[in-house]
């Protein structure tokens, strides 16, 4: 609400998109929404966990003492070594790895889920919006990539190009594009028969203006939610390839591969496999409450 | 100088529809069939009929925001269905719509003042603190505030938006609006706020309007000459006094006879239509109106009846319309 005498109503303002005041609006908007603060927060220590891990890690994540393996968490070794979250088979300190996990984790993820969002956005757009045999052509190449066995598909991509960080993301790209084009293209149907996209029409507007103006941010709260979902789902992927062994190579720690390597102890170190396990689900918190937020940011009907 | 400003020319749409998997056969919906009307300037052009008879398709075909299968609209001495994608948008400013369900109308996601700006933006047609104050300016016209710029869609009620609509419509300065139902989500009392709203609007502005409903008292009251429609096509076209008075369809009498009057001791024959309006996908052969007409004849069967002049400037599709209303 405003308040009597607010400037803002004198002198109201047409277009939302100035964009210096919609940024400080945007984080005024957070303040006010506790619960998408501390999202924020988690979001914020974790980044920042991974900007710094070698100042935060207590020692080398790759050091490996094989006598001190699988110790339990709070042990203090007669060298003087104090291992917080324990060690894992090999002896290396669990705290440290995690820290050091998060780097790769972070990157894999939040690029690989901004990437197929973006093919998926573009692609479920075009499809929806245009109909016909270009829609036809767009869902039959998601049919395909949903058929297609993702893990013959990403051991043929690593090894014909060998494995990498890039190729990681390139290959969950290409596993995660389809659900957002499915979803958004279904959102862009509903969206283009509304009689504000034909009056937009009716009025002049170009079709690259319809789409952008009033078709595109229609249709991003799906989109938004997938995402939300999908950063801890494709955390999991990773793993998955890591286990495969075509996931990110060399001795990069990540939280799903220190968490598949943990499985196989699970009875009697349970918290290899459980602290990496509790990282990826508050990081996946942090991201939902965010996302939560950023969805009902952009959708004046729900503004407090 | 031309007192025509628009002119359907034999208006047609067929909307294929597919059925039957996986031998399809093509069969097609009749929605428009071979309707002509010309529009003088500054009128008003009722087009009446219950829902499926094609009137919204002809609005959406005279500003082309769907290709008519066959046939021309003329504006201004100008074809406008043959116009190139580029030439048209130019030409968009010049008739605008307005759209029946003001919840639909406006984008959600845009701000009031943003929805009404579009076209200016759009055209590019003054700078952009004009904008705001032609804005600001077209706001009180349709009775609003400009303090409703930063207000969004939601905000407002059913009757404010439609009044968004027709501003957003108005600020191009068209010289035609196509009202497509544009008071039937609303309230009672607010229609009428919104008819006089569009009769004053369209005196200041010297619009030309053409009216689509429902609704026969709403199209009595707001307009000039009136089409009535039957599955596709105009059964009767003449002064919208003379159509409530003296109809010379067996449909229109029909239909007026089907609008209350407010005086419970009125007496009145009311017509009961028997049967469905017949699928448009399979229009009756002849006369589309013989297989529910009280008075048809074998001729209605096979002879389709031309929209013709029974009286001065009466037009009507029967062929027995002066034995009938004389």
């Amino acid at each position: 609400m405003h308040e009597p005498g607010d400037a803002s109503v004198i002198a109201p303002d047409l277009m939302r998109d100035e964009r210096t005041s919609a940024l400080a609006d945007a984080w005024r908007s957070l303040l006010r929404n506790k619960l998408a603060l501390f999202g924020a927060v988690i979001l914020a220590a974790v980044v920042a966990m991974a900007v710094f891990s070698p100042w935060i890690a207590p020692y080398d994540p790759s050091l490996q003492i094989p006598w001190e393996g699988r110790r339990q968490p709070l042990t203090l070794f007669d060298s003087g070594r104090f291992v917080l979250l324990g060690t894992d088979q090999l002896g290396r300190d669990l705290l440290s790895r995690i820290v050091y996990a998060s780097r790769v984790t972070l990157v894999v993820s939040f690029t690989a889920v901004a990437v197929s969002g973006l093919i998926g956005l573009i692609i479920g757009v075009i499809a929806g919006y245009l109909g016909s045999w270009v829609d036809a052509v767009c869902m039959r190449l998601v049919d395909i990539f949903l058929a297609f066995p993702f893990e013959l598909l990403a051991l043929s991509i690593v090894a014909v190009t060998g494995p990498s960080l890039s190729v990681v993301v390139v290959v969950i790209a290409l596993r995660v594009w389809v659900v957002y084009a499915r979803v958004v293209r279904g959102a862009t149907l509903a969206a283009k028969e509304k009689d504000f996209v034909q009056a937009a029409v009716a009025l002049g507007a170009s079709e690259l203006r319809v789409v952008l103006v009033h078709v595109l941010p229609n249709v991003v709260t799906p989109a938004i939610v997938i995402a939300t979902l999908y950063v801890g789902r494709v955390i999991l992927i990773e793993s998955a390839l890591s286990f495969l062994g075509v996931g990110v190579p060399g001795s990069t720690p990540t939280w799903g591969g220190i968490l598949g390597d943990g499985r196989a102890y699970i009875d009697t170190a349970w918290w290899i496999a459980f602290f990496p396990g509790l990282a990826i689900m508050i990081t996946v918190l942090g991201v939902n409450l965010v996302g939560d937020w950023v969805r009902d940011y952009l959708d004046p009907r729900i503004q407090a | 100088m031309n007192d025509i400003l628009l002119r359907a020319d034999n208006l047609t749409k067929y909307f294929a529809v597919r059925r039957g998997f996986p031998a399809r056969r093509l069969r097609q919906v009749h929605a428009v069939d071979g309707v002509s009307f010309g529009l003088r300037r500054q009128e008003v052009l009722g087009v009446v009929g219950e829902s499926g008879c094609g009137k919204s398709t002809i609005g959406r075909m005279v500003v082309r925001l769907i290709e008519p299968t066959s046939g021309k609209v003329v504006f201004d001495g100008v074809d406008i269905t043959a116009l190139a994608k580029r030439d048209l948008r130019n030409w968009r400013r010049r008739l605008q719509i307005i759209f029946q369900d003001p919840y639909s109308s406006l984008n959600p996601r845009l701000t009031i003042g943003s929805i009404v700006a579009e076209p200016l933006v759009i055209h590019k047609l003054c700078t952009k603190t004009e904008i705001r104050n032609r804005v600001a300016d077209l706001l009180k016209k349709v009775g609003m505030s400009p303090d409703h710029m930063r207000r969004y869609p939601h905000e407002l009620s059913g009757g404010q938006r439609q009044r968004i609509g027709i501003a957003r419509a108005l600020i191009v300065n068209p010289e035609l609006i196509v009202a497509d139902e544009p008071v039937s989500a609303l309230d009672v009392s607010v229609q009428a706020q919104v008819l006089n709203l569009l009769g004053d609007l369209k005196e200041e502005f010297r619009l030309s309007l053409i009216m689509i409903s429902h609704n026969m008292s709403v199209i009595q009251h707001a307009s000039d000459r009136v089409a009535v429609m039957y599955l596709g096509q105009i059964v009767e076209l003449a002064a919208a006094d003379e159509v409530v008075m003296a109809p010379c369809h067996p449909y229109t009498v029909a239909l007026v006879s089907a609008v209350p009057v407010p005086d419970p001791r009125a007496k009145k024959e009311r017509i009961l239509l028997k049967g469905d309006v017949p699928s448009p996908i399979d229009p009756p052969a002849g006369c589309r109106f013989h297989t529910r007409c009280p008075h048809a004849k074998p001729r209605c069967a096979t002879e389709q009846p031309e929209l013709r002049e029974v009286r001065s400037a009466h037009f009507a599709a029967c062929h027995f319309s002066e034995e009938l209303y004389a």
